[in-house]
Order: structure tokens, then C-alpha cells, then sequence
């Protein structure tokens, strides 16, 4: 893939996203800077996904806004977590790839030529070559997370957002994802990921934000993630569990 | 000779029988592919409560216009089409979610059908609604099934893509387009369609039957949505076929020869099918060793 015009920033202004009232995402306030790589991070219940889907434009938001600049759906590549898509579904490999190419082709055209060619090329990216007829029922959760980041690669997005995308899968498959992840983010794109994983968001991200419902830190991830951070976002959180 | 007397001769010798085959040829090409959606969009059992939610508006017209084929049918659409809309909108709108807003109105759309059809009609008369007359299908009647498969067909190549993107991963469509909800309509008025023109045939109780026993069989076969479109297709006309000489040869109900035929086309599938099969679980072949 060509390096990337970089995309616009992404500002979060005065955020509250709720579900039946009970916040998710209290007062976020931020902004993610073009081309950056940031993880969101914080316990169970802190709204990491809400966000995401907020940003993705799936969900509705409350209070405040999510500003995307001039930024089309077109340009934001959203992952959803693994356990909202139809893995029995009776579908190829090298189809449920080109869906990526779905919104240059729409209803009709025909996926040939350079359209094939670049979808085994993503196909090949994450190390799947030869995978193309396989149904996507029969892969591992790890084979089927490959096959989502090459969809990803075909959407060809300038935000690509992340909602756990290391979950359940194995080591080997997480890290070369994560090179995956490095790439886009050196290609200028901005990327946004959920992760659990905090020792990996030491390692591999510039950036994290600390999400507790409401925003504990946002920046460096060195300065983020402290143990005074983190503790503060575990006890926020539990306070808004005991006051449900 | 026996052969041909059984087999070959009802379609020769009577109109009757020639127009209720081609009928079932018709119902299979559409009830196919929207049936083959239904199971993967694991909608079974709504379908169910549509076929159930036409018979207040083909009772209505039914009154208002005697038997007539075209009444009954636009009265079946629109009462199915309500009552599917209905349900889609409380589920959107409140926390009800949309299996059980779509048994809330189907029973009470089935409830008023049976009511309204007692109030004045007689008991053959609901006999008809509830189980159709295949074999009193005339050209109008004929008509309507064909042209009903033609739009299902069209309209299902016209939104096949965002239908299948919707069944495997709704997130990514409304995360990329937007609003999977117009193609969800769009297919639930196919289903409609379908299921008031299998009503005509196979009546409101069994008008499912040519659309899911047939998907529903061919799961266990097939590996792709067009193999399992095609194959369901191809079962659903079997079962016309067979359940039509089973009906003239033994002098049975035409309805329930053909659904009972494609439930064991079903049965025979979960036992012997290539895919998930009973045989394929209990009885597997040796895998493949590496030497």
C-alpha cells in the first residue's frame, strides 16, 4: 500500500454515551492526532467499546460529540470483536476478504483483475496464501482474525479502529498482527485499538488513554499507565458498579 | 406400464395436475433462495409467525370478496406486511426484542383471521384458508406464483451483497454503509410475498414448509449460499413432485403430501447428509494421515 495523505484528527468533545441512562462513556474530552497509534485501555464496563463503536459511528452519543473533520465513513475502518460475527456462516475465505472492497464496489461490480489481485495480495499480508477456498467456519480463531485484518487492508481506511483484536488468539498470531498494526501506523494512518493486555500497550503503543467511564489519563502511554493510574481507574470503576 | 400409469399419466391425462406442478416449480424457484436466507439468518421461526400473520387480510378480503385469488392475496400481503413492520418498529423503538414483538402480533393478527373467517364462512371455508388447495390452482392463480418468484429472484440479485454482508457480520455493514435495517425490510417483504404465494397452494399453516424444510435440508449438504439456494431450490420442487403423485396415487391431501415429502427430504438429511450429518459425526470416514 501507498503512504497515506495523513488523515484528519479526531476530536471527542464533552462525550457521555449511555445505554437505558447508565453511562458508558462519561465527559470524554480529547483528541486523537493524525497518524498516531493509540490503545484504549481500563477494567471491564469502562466504556473502551462503546467509545470505539461511538467513533465508528454505530452508536448514537448522549451528551457532546465525536468531530471527525471532514472524515467519511468510507475513511474509518472499524474491527469488531470477534464474538459479534457469524463464524458458521457458509462463506470463502477470499469472500468474506473482498467484502473489504465493498464500498467501492457496491451492489454490482464484479470483483476481477486488480480487485482479486489485491485481495490476495492482503490475503498473502497476513499469511494466509493458499487459504482462499477455505470456508471461514473451519479456520481457528486466530486464522479468522488474520482474515478480518486483511479485510481491514482492503477497506484501505485512514482511522482503523480496533476493539480487542488480540483476544482469544494465540501469541505467534497477536504478534504478527501487531506488525500488522505498526505498519499502518508507519504508513500515517491513525489507529485505535482496544486492549486488555497491558504489557503490550507498554511495548508496541506511543499513545494510551485510560478510560474508567470517565477518562482517568490520556497521553504517552509511559505517563499513562502508571500504577497510581491504574489503581485510580480500578477504584473509579468500582465506584460506579457499587452506585448501579 | 405401472410405471407410467403412476408416475407419468396424472400430468398427461389432467390439467389439474399439470397446473399445480408448474405451480410448485414456481413456489420452489422463489420459497428457495428466501428460505436458504431465512435458516442462515436463523429467522426460522419468524417465518413461521408471518405465515400465520397473513390470515386476518385473506380473511378479510375473503369476506369483502368471496374467493377471489387476487383479493385474498393483496388482503394475506398487506396483514403480513403490518404485522412484520409493526413488529420491526416496536423492537427498534423499545426493549421488546423482535422474536417476541413478532409473536405479540402474529397472535393476535392469526387470533382476528380465525375469527373473522367463523363470523361469517364455514368451516370448509377456513379449511381452505388454513391449508390451501393446490390442486384447484387456476391460470390467475398460476400467474401470481410465477410472477412473485421473478421479483423474488430479481430483487434478491439486486440486494444480495448487503444481504449476505448483513447475515455474517451486521456490524461491518452498518459500520461502513450504514443501515442494514432497509435491506432487512426489503427481505422480510420477499418472505411476505412468498408466503401468500405459497398460501394459495399450501394454505397459511403449511405455507412455510416449502420454504424452510428444504433450506433447512440442504445445510447439510451444501457449503455456499448459491449451492444452498440451488440445492433447496431443486428439494422444494422434488417435494412438489413426489407429494403431488403421493397425493393422486393414495388419494391424500395434496398441502400435506408435499410438506410431509420435503420433511423427509429433512429427516433423511440430518441422517445421511455429507456435512454435520448424524452419519458424518457418528460414522466418520478415516481422516487423511500424514505418512
Amino acid at each position: 500500500m501507498s503512504p497515506f495523505a495523513l488523515p484528519p484528527a479526531i476530536d471527542v468533545e464533552d462525550l457521555t454515551v449511555a445505554y437505558d441512562r447508565e453511562p458508558a462513556v462519561h465527559h470524554l474530552t480529547g483528541s486523537f492526532a493524525p497518524g498516531s497509534l493509540t490503545a484504549i485501555v481500563g477494567p471491564n464496563g469502562a466504556g473502551k467499546s462503546t467509545l470505539l463503536k461511538t467513533i465508528a459511528g454505530l452508536i448514537a452519543p448522549d451528551e457532546g460529540a465525536v468531530r471527525l473533520n471532514g472524515l467519511t465513513r468510507r475513511g474509518v475502518a472499524y474491527l469488531p470483536q470477534l464474538a459479534e460475527i457469524d463464524r458458521s456462516f457458509p462463506i470463502d475465505v477470499i469472500d468474506a476478504v473482498s467484502l473489504g472492497l465493498w464500498t467501492e464496489i457496491g451492489l454490482f461490480a464484479a470483483i476481477t483483475g486488480g480487485l482479486t489481485a489485491r485481495a490476495e495480495a492482503a490475503l498473502a499480508a497476513v499469511g494466509l496464501k493458499g487459504f482462499e477456498n477455505r470456508q471461514v467456519g473451519s479456520l481457528s480463531a486466530g486464522q479468522f482474525q488474520r482474515v478480518l485484518f486483511a479485510r481491514l487492508m482492503l477497506q484501505d481506511a485512514g482511522v482503523i479502529l480496533l476493539d480487542e483484536p488480540f483476544a482469544a488468539i494465540d501469541e505467534r498470531t497477536a504478534a504478527d498482527l501487531m506488525d500488522l498494526v505498526h505498519r499502518w501506523h508507519g504508513e500515517g494512518r491513525t489507529v485505535i485499538a482496544v486492549l486488555h493486555d497491558i504489557e503490550r500497550v507498554r511495548a508496541s503503543f506511543p499513545n494510551a488513554l485510560l478510560l474508567a467511564r470517565e477518562p482517568v489519563a490520556w497521553g504517552a502511554a509511559a505517563d499513562v499507565l502508571t500504577p497510581e493510574n491504574l489503581h485510580r481507574a480500578r477504584y473509579i470503576s468500582d465506584g460506579w458498579s457499587d452506585a448501579a | 406400464m405401472m410405471l407410467y400409469a403412476a408416475l407419468i399419466e396424472p400430468f398427461v391425462e389432467y390439467g389439474f395436475m399439470r397446473r399445480a406442478l408448474v405451480a410448485c416449480f414456481a413456489l420452489a424457484l422463489g420459497a428457495g433462495p428466501v428460505g436458504t436466507f431465512l435458516v442462515l439468518r436463523r429467522m426460522s421461526l419468524m417465518g413461521d409467525a408471518m405465515g400465520h400473520a397473513i390470515l386476518p387480510g385473506a380473511a378479510v378480503a375473503f369476506l369483502v370478496a368471496g374467493l377471489s385469488l387476487w383479493a385474498m392475496s393483496l388482503g394475506g400481503f398487506i396483514a403480513g406486511l403490518t404485522v412484520a413492520l409493526l413488529a420491526g418498529i416496536v423492537s427498534r423503538v423499545t426493549a421488546l426484542r423482535e422474536d417476541a414483538s413478532l409473536a405479540g402480533f402474529y397472535l393476535i393478527s392469526l387470533a382476528l383471521g380465525v375469527l373473522i373467517v367463523s363470523m361469517r364462512g364455514s368451516s370448509v371455508d377456513l379449511l381452505h384458508v388454513l391449508f390451501g388447495t393446490i390442486l384447484s390452482v387456476d391460470d390467475g392463480a398460476l400467474l401470481l406464483v410465477a410472477a412473485i418468484a421473478s421479483v423474488t429472484l430479481v430483487t434478491l440479485a439486486v440486494i444480495y451483497r448487503p444481504l449476505v454482508i448483513e447475515c455474517f457480520d451486521p456490524a461491518f455493514l452498518r459500520a461502513t454503509t450504514g443501515g442494514g435495517t432497509l435491506w432487512h425490510f426489503i427481505f422480510l417483504t420477499l418472505v411476505v410475498l412468498n408466503l401468500v404465494a405459497g398460501f394459495q397452494a399450501l394454505g397459511t399453516l403449511m405455507a412455510l414448509g416449502l420454504m424452510m424444510l428444504p433450506a433447512a435440508a440442504a445445510r447439510f449438504w451444501a457449503g455456499a449460499v448459491w449451492s444452498l439456494a440451488a440445492l433447496s431450490v431443486a428439494m422444494a420442487f422434488a417435494s412438489g413432485l413426489i407429494g403431488l403423485l403421493i397425493s393422486y396415487n393414495f388419494s391424500l391431501p395434496s398441502g400435506p403430501s408435499i410438506v410431509l415429502t420435503a420433511g423427509a427430504f429433512y429427516v433423511g438429511s440430518i441422517l445421511f447428509g455429507t456435512r454435520d450429518s448424524l452419519r458424518t459425526r457418528y460414522f466418520p470416514r478415516a481422516h487423511f494421515h500424514e505418512d
